[in-house]
């Protein structure tokens, strides 16, 4: 005789089932893998598996010198290589008590500025061709190309720079550098009535980003969204105004703050942020001090034993970068406290209740960068 | 015998005549059906290859980039080169796919397309089938296609193709609608069904210049919704390449997915022929009243020239608005056509209704 | 009444953002001047890299096949990923001492990260930048370079 078996009568409106969203997803930017629990096309929860880039960075630190470290932190963020370059330096500095030239400082300051600019623009191309609008893509690449040329000329290489050494710079900043860096500000103020005209102004866009994936205040601050995400919730967490370094405290600019907390509130910030940069790099392009390349520094670096941090704004939030020394010439433990990490971890919370569209759209305004989260 | 450009009925007569005295009307028949099908499938292959050819240079115009210029004189060859790369690609067994629906789906959307050519004018004489119901006949057809992509969808076992057939379905439904009240806008003007007699009515003008305000909002309202209702952006949610990677052909590959893609092309091309025969006055030059000089210029231009470059025309404004816009959302994409499409296109047919009746239009 | 004119005004509104998103491809696809694409295996013969271009780490060499080389070591231990191998030789000078000299300056491309500490710690200034960037090889061996060409020799003037 058969059994018969009494399989639970299931209500199948409300049946969840799961999609694996990466790690090989157009929208991941990389090789994130979203584990998205859906009701339809609603998402319920999701859960980021982080990891499939994972290169031990950290730990490799720890067999580098600190010259060495600085090629490897290239590698976390791509896309703001000169930044976590920044970071590295500016805690090495500190720790040996090295005051750098104010030559340094400018070049550092105008390059890093510089690399936001082309990190926003690439994350206005993916921006773009998450919603869908294709053409968005080219347009920001095509203005990056400029960017990056100009980097070239000057250190060599266009996204991997290894540019910044602790005490100084690589090498002395290329004779054109000042002239290409003046021509590509007027040219990109032109061409980023192109990024307002194609998709900050269109109705489907606004349509789709507007009240969607709200992060207030409260959780912004909890789950630590820094950068242009958290600013967009109202969270005043820009290291360049609060902790300045390089010489952000003698230029002039806007720390600006969004109220809404939404997707577009996310798009605007980093569209403002890429006026500002311009405006800061305006303010000191002409400015550029004579003197040194590089501070004098010892052949070998021994920092003292102790522990140190060092933060800096990197394009998608605040960088951390904390080392244990335990005074020999290589660090004892070195963490990184990486933007893009703690930014994934709010996308949960973000993103419940919303559609797939959403979801995608919400992943895109965060604008991640996997090797920053996984390291 | 004489065969002109202008017009293929004596064309058509001799070879029907030909036929009729070598063989019994039977195999005439059959032999003609035969031609035709040739023509066809030949005319849709060398469209099908053009457009994705063209759609590559225009889009990549619109990018500021250069597109295809390897294969052949500007990359004029780059699609047929695709094509045999795509039939010489392994066709991949999906495990756990439903075996003969899987199989089934392109071919049911080539069908759909490739049926909905026969209704439509080339040229005078240039025409398949002249139905009196040309117009509702070619909107039952192309909606077959939605079931070809519900059955790929649905047989590919693939949770991705299953929300973009789902999609697809939701989409195809609702603009249908929008489809045919913006050509049921025309039918009052022209005051038939048939493509060949809507073809004549506008040999004194257009009707999108005939009918004007509601003739206008018509056409805008008929691109918009044939667009959707081919799955091309912005309204592409089938496919939605950073949402569901590819949709509903995601497990498609080799000449299955060459299907797919010939017939996304194609329905394109359908809906902008009917766009350019209902509105634009298909295959008739274009006529200035009183300005006989110019009409004369005018109707030396053959009429399957006109037909190809108002079609054309029609794709390009289609292409343009694909690379420009953002991928609409599911839900704003049904708004969009409940909320605003379809109540406009029905006050619109009131509108049209009282101005033929006035007797407004020119 | 209200709600009536909003209605009419989003269309409006949407339409003319639409519109002015069209106007902007439009431009670009009726001005096919501003294609900035270059053609890059045809322009082979035109292109120029940066004087500051990293391609790869060379040794340059004078025209009577002499570099600066003195086989130090110091870029084998800057190199952070193990790129750079040396290999010394002991050579018998006129006055009976034995005085070592580099043999082979072995590079691993394959393993280069472009960091540059090998060129910037160098203390005779033996190793620079080369703007060779077509490094594509079949062969994974290829990639393993030796930088003192054959019978080369130190500069004379180098002193250690």
């Amino acid at each position: 005789m058969k059994e018969v078996i009494n399989l639970p009568v299931k209500n199948i409106e409300e049946e969840e089932y799961h999609i694996n969203m990466g790690p090989q997803h157009p929208s991941t930017h990389g090789v994130l893998r979203l584990v998205v629990s859906l009701q339809g096309e609603i998402v319920k929860s999701l859960k980021p598996h982080c990891g499939y880039i994972h290169r031990g960075i950290e730990k490799m630190c720890e067999k580098d010198t600190y010259p060495q470290i600085i090629h490897l932190t290239d590698r976390m963020d791509y896309l703001s290589a000169h930044i976590n370059n920044h970071a590295v330096c500016l805690l090495v500095e500190k720790a040996l008590e090295v005051e750098v030239p104010e030559r340094v400082k400018y070049i550092r300051t105008i390059i890093d500025e510089l690399n936001r600019i082309a990190s926003h623009q690439l994350w206005w191309c993916s921006f773009g061709m998450d919603m869908g609008g294709l053409t968005c893509y080219f347009y920001g690449l095509r203005d990056r190309e400029h960017i990056l040329d100009i980097f070239e000329e000057s250190f060599g290489s266009r996204l991997l720079h290894s540019y910044y050494t602790p005490g100084g710079l690589m090498m002395d900043i290329h004779p054109n550098f000042q002239k290409g860096v003046k021509d590509f500000i007027k040219y990109f103020r032109k061409k980023i009535k192109d990024y307002d005209d194609i998709l900050t102004g269109n109705v489907i866009m606004q349509a789709r980003t507007k009240g969607v994936g709200i992060l207030s205040k409260e959780d912004a601050i909890s789950y630590g969204v820094t950068g242009p995400s958290g600013r967009a919730s109202g969270f005043a967490c820009d290291v360049r105004k609060h902790d300045p370094y390089g010489v952000y405290d003698k230029v002039d600019f806007k720390e600006i703050l969004g109220t809404e907390g939404d997707t577009f509130t996310r798009y605007m910030m980093r569209m403002h942020e890429m006026r500002e940069s311009m405006k800061i790099i305006e303010q000191l392009i002409d400015n550029v001090p004579a003197g040194d390349y590089t501070a004098k520094m010892k052949a070998v670096l021994k920092l003292p034993a102790g522990e140190y941090y060092q933060r800096v704004e990197a394009s998608r939030g605040e960088l951390g970068v904390y080392v244990i020394s335990d005074g020999n010439k290589t660090p004892y433990r070195m963490k990184f406290r990486s933007p893009n990490f703690s930014n994934l971890s709010a996308l949960d919370h973000m993103s419940r209740g919303v559609k797939i569209a959403d979801l995608v759209a919400i992943g895109g305004s965060l604008d991640y960068v996997i090797p920053d989260i996984d390291r | 015998m004489n065969f002109s450009l202008y017009d293929f009925t004596p064309f058509n007569q001799w070879i029907d005549k030909f036929l009729h005295s070598h063989m019994s009307s039977f195999w005439a028949v059959a032999v003609e059906m035969t031609i035709i099908g040739l023509a066809i499938l030949l005319f849709y292959a060398l469209v099908g290859l053009f457009l994705v050819y063209a759609e590559r240079k225009v889009c990549a115009f619109m990018q500021n980039r250069v597109g295809p210029n390897r294969v052949g004189p500007y990359g004029f060859f780059q699609t047929i080169a695709d094509f045999i790369k795509l039939m010489l690609k392994e066709l991949v067994h999906i495990k756990n796919a439903d075996q003969l629906l899987f199989n089934l789906a392109p071919f049911i959307i080539i069908i759909a397309s490739f049926m909905a050519i026969a209704a439509i004018p080339f040229a005078k004489g240039l025409h398949a089938i002249d139905f009196d119901i040309g117009i509702l006949y070619v909107i039952a057809v192309s909606s077959l296609g939605v079931v070809g992509i519900l059955l790929a969808g649905w047989s590919s076992n693939n949770k991705y193709s299953l929300i973009g057939a789902m999609r697809s379905g939701a989409q195809i439904v609702s603009y249908e609608l929008s489809v045919g009240l913006s050509l049921v806008t025309i039918i009052i003007l022209a005051g038939t069904m048939q493509f060949s007699q809507i073809v004549e009515g506008q040999a004194n003008g257009w009707f999108i210049f005939k009918g004007h305000i509601p003739a206008f909002i018509a056409f805008v309202i008929f691109l918009i919704s044939s667009t959707a209702e081919t799955n091309r952006g912005p309204f592409d949610l089938a496919e939605a390449e950073s949402e569901l990677t590819a949709g509903f052909h995601t497990e498609y590959s080799g000449i299955k997915f060459a299907f797919f893609f010939l017939a996304e092309y194609m329905n394109m091309f359908i809906v902008a022929s009917i766009a350019a025969t209902v509105f634009l006055g298909g295959w008739m030059p274009f006529h200035m009243g009183g300005w006989a000089a110019f009409n004369h210029i005018m109707d030396f231009i053959p009429p399957f020239i006109w037909y190809i470059g108002k079609t054309f025309f029609v794709i390009w404004l289609m292409m343009w608005f694909k690379w420009t816009f953002p991928r609409l959302r599911i839900d704003q994409l049904l708004t969009l056509e409940w909320k605003y499409l379809l109540p406009i296109n029905l006050v619109n047919i009131l509108i049209m209704a009282f101005v033929v009746l006035m007797g407004w239009h020119f | 009444m209200n709600s009536f004119f909003k209605y009419f005004s989003e269309i409006f509104h949407g339409v003319k953002s639409l519109l002015t998103g069209m106007k902007v491809t439009g431009r670009y696809f009726f001005s096919p001047g501003e294609i900035v694409t270059q053609q890059y295996p045809e322009n082979r013969k035109t292109l120029k890299m940066y004087d500051r271009f990293k391609g790869e780490v060379i040794m340059p060499h004078n025209e009577r096949n002499e570099h600066r080389c003195t086989g130090c070591g110091i870029c084998e231990t800057s190199c952070p990923n193990g790129s750079i191998e040396i290999l010394q030789a002991k050579i018998d000078m006129p006055d009976g001492k034995k005085k070592r000299i580099i043999d082979k300056h072995i590079y691993h491309l394959s393993m280069c990260t472009f960091c540059g500490l090998c060129i910037k710690s160098c203390p005779s200034d033996a190793l620079a930048w080369g703007q060779e960037f077509e490094h594509a090889v079949f062969d994974r061996a290829k990639l393993t370079k030796i930088l003192n060409k054959p019978g080369s020799s130190i500069i004379k003037d180098i002193v250690e």
